[in-house]
């Protein structure tokens, strides 16, 4: 027996925990399961990325935490936030929650943003409806955060509009507007993604900074790897609504144990590959749109090693061999195991 | 017309693309303002820059989707900013284009084989039905699909799929030149890896000039022989691939470089990217000398004064008052933080 199962995800010393997360939508061609089963934890100032490619899950399972999917979606499981349960819980509490205990920044700042209003009214507003301060005080408040951000000359930004600011610029603000109540959990879904490499190498250092100085956990979301190598403490690998992976993040680019993780790390061009003299690995297929949760690898038909156990029963997300109480856990049956192979063959 | 048939037949040492003091203004807006550049036969040439550094804007004005201000345009040796739209059109056999987003650049109308193969129905060439549906039927097979594609809609590929047919039709007509930009950046990580490992070979196989235009330093990385960099509507550097990721010259490249992520957490926490704050300045009104120097942490006084000319550079020019013959003089970080450690 060289496999255990993975911890019961129970300690409440993690800030958000969730358990047996599962989200489907009801569509005109049937159910689409879009989330199955997903454990998670996030610790005190902890970043963890969620990679995955479009599709994979991530944005709707981050999107149900706090209630934010549309009525067509079935949310099931548990995700607490410092023990308090979220899914099922009234609206009224969910409001109260969200942009206090738990905040948002998604892809595009321009669409989180009120084009009419000015940036400081907006980052105001959060502070006046969750702290009650006056519209003074908030003002006040809005330029300590901005400041916070590094958005230069703040106190004159403060009372522009979205519009006159650059993409970075509205990003900062945005995540002002997310910090302002000191959230214990930041959830950034591709803050980065619609920005130029100079300007995300700075919103990078700006969540960074967050974290290590008002302990805000994060959970990053991206497609991006290189980015997640930047970021992340710990990195979880979705693929068609399930984790496959998860592992400190070191641990998963040296040694990735899942198929598919692998192919992911060999599929992205790095420094030192060039098409004159290396290939790119391809990982053939499409991601599955599923409408049940089957009994099996969601991966198997793009893998090269799946056998007749991986279509047959759903591999549990569990350590390996030597130490079953590490941290780093996949979900396949054949895993990537440098020297251990045949090993794995006979699991 | 007869200027255009007689290069069909011009050789090898005749650039693909030659590029002379382009010019692109939207009204105030310099999109692009002076570039200029040589892409031999059969290379791979990266053009990257920020978004609003005008790589684009000279792409779309190498297959006159814009008509430049000033400046020329030569594909094959042949001046394409004086040809009438009709010569343009006949002439474009030898120029084709891939966009970014699959979707929006293939007609939801019509016929997967049809889109293939209108190129074939533009050009000179009159070729019958049954032929043409051969043509296409070789072409999806170059591009790794099959011939019963022919018979599919857009919308009923993947994204994947969608990209390899708007290579196809690209590549249909035989172009000498292929105008690609950012075909990748609309695509999923194992997607892209099949779509560059299928640019690699074609452009291999085929031996076609190729403008890569991108904002995806790790793909032009794996593929490109030489990579221009475009700051606010000019080149600031040019050179091969291994020399300008190895030692970069001019203090934007170096900045860009250094913010590009790399999929490795031990080089990311080794690095410390020089962050240049948020604004690229409005192209509308670029800054004097210079026009990096607003953003630069070594710019001085010269910077703010002096437009710097590109200097020679090992393998190529950099333009940078501080660059040396030697490429150096210019560092942002200490030699130990380079990118490649």
């Amino acid at each position: 027996m060289t496999t255990t199962t993975s911890p019961p995800v129970t300690d409440t010393s993690h800030v958000l925990e969730v358990a047996d997360l599962s989200v489907s939508f009801r569509t005109e061609g049937g159910t689409v399961s879009a989330v199955d089963k997903v454990d998670l934890r996030l610790d005190a100032g902890e970043i963890v990325g969620i990679v995955g490619e479009s599709g994979c899950g991530k944005s709707v399972m981050a999107m149900a935490l706090a209630g934010l999917l549309p009525a067509s979606a079935h949310v099931t499981g548990s995700a607490r936030l410092d023990g308090s349960e979220l899914l099922g819980a009234k609206e009224s509490t969910l409001r109260r929650i969200r942009g206090r205990d738990i905040a948002y920044i998604f892809q595009e700042p321009m669409t989180s943003l009120n084009p009419v209003l000015t940036v400081g009214r907006q980052i105001g507003e959060v502070l006046q409806a969750h702290e009650q301060l006056s519209r003074a005080r908030a003002r006040t408040r809005a330029i300590e955060l901005m400041n916070l951000v590094g958005i230069p000359s703040a106190h004159e930004r403060v009372d522009t509009y979205p519009h006159q600011m650059s993409g970075g610029l509205r990003q900062r603000v945005v995540i002002a507007m997310a910090v302002a109540c000191g959230p214990k959990v930041l959830v950034a879904d591709e803050p980065t993604t619609a920005l130029d490499v100079t300007v995300q190498a700075g919103i990078l250092n700006v969540l960074r900074d967050l974290r290590n100085g008002l302990g805000t956990s994060i959970l990053f979301i991206t497609h991006d790897l290189g980015v997640i190598a930047d970021i992340a403490d710990r990195v979880v690998v979705m693929y068609a609504g399930r984790v496959v992976e998860s592992a400190p993040v070191q641990d998963l680019f040296d040694d990735p144990r899942h198929r598919y993780t692998a192919g992911l790390l060999q599929a992205s061009p790095k420094p030192d590959r060039y098409a004159g003299s290396d290939r790119l690995q391809e990982i053939p297929g499409l991601v599955p749109v599923l409408s049940t949760h089957p009994d099996a690898c969601t991966f198997a038909d793009r893998c090269a090693n799946a056998s007749a156990q991986c279509r047959t029963s759903e591999p549990p997300l569990v350590g390996y061999a030597g130490e079953p109480q590490g941290d780093h856990l996949a979900a396949c049956w054949h895993p990537n195991i440098s020297g251990h192979e045949e090993n794995a063959e006979e699991r | 017309m007869t200027a255009v048939r007689s290069t069909q037949g011009s050789s090898g040492d005749v650039p693909a693309l030659e590029v002379e003091d382009l010019k692109m203004h939207f009204g105030p807006v310099r999109a692009v303002d002076g570039f200029s550049l040589t892409l031999p036969q059969g290379q791979l040439t990266a053009l990257v820059g920020e978004s609003g550094s005008g790589k684009t804007t000279v792409g779309r004005c190498v297959v006159r989707l814009l008509e430049p201000t000033s400046g020329s345009v030569k594909v094959g040796g042949v001046d394409m900013t004086h040809l009438s739209r009709r010569q343009v059109r006949h002439h474009d056999a030898r120029v084709s284009m891939v966009f970014q987003d699959p979707a929006g650049s293939l007609n939801p109308r019509m016929l997967v084989g049809d889109i293939i193969a209108e190129p074939l129905r533009m050009g000179r060439e009159r070729l019958s039905a049954s032929r043409r549906s051969a043509r296409v039927t070789a072409e999806l097979g170059r591009v790794g699909l099959g011939a019963e594609v022919a018979y599919r809609y857009a919308h009923e590929l993947s994204g994947g799929q969608r990209q390899r047919v708007s290579i196809a039709r690209a590549l249909i007509s035989s172009p000498s030149l292929l105008i690609a930009d950012e075909p990748t950046s609309a695509l999923d990580v194992s997607v892209q890896a099949s779509v560059l490992n299928l640019l690699a070979d074609l452009q291999r196989d085929i031996g076609f000039a190729c403008l890569f235009i991108t904002h995806d330093l790790s793909a032009v990385e794996y593929l490109a022989d030489e990579v221009a960099v475009m700051y606010l509507g000019q080149i600031v550097e040019m050179r091969p691939r291994e020399q300008i990721f190895a030692a970069p010259a001019h203090p934007y490249t170096q900045a860009l470089l250094a913010a590009a992520p790399v999929a490795d957490p031990a080089v990311q926490k080794r690095r410390d990217p020089v962050i240049l704050g948020d604004d690229l300045p409005s192209p509308s009104d670029p800054p004097s000398g210079c026009r990096f120097h607003t953003r630069c942490p070594l710019a001085f006084d010269l910077c703010t004064t002096q437009i710097p000319e590109l200097r020679t550079v090992p393998g190529g020019v950099a333009a940078c008052h501080l660059v040396q013959p030697d490429g150096t003089g210019s560092e942002l970080l200490g030699g130990s933080e380079r990118r490649h450690i």
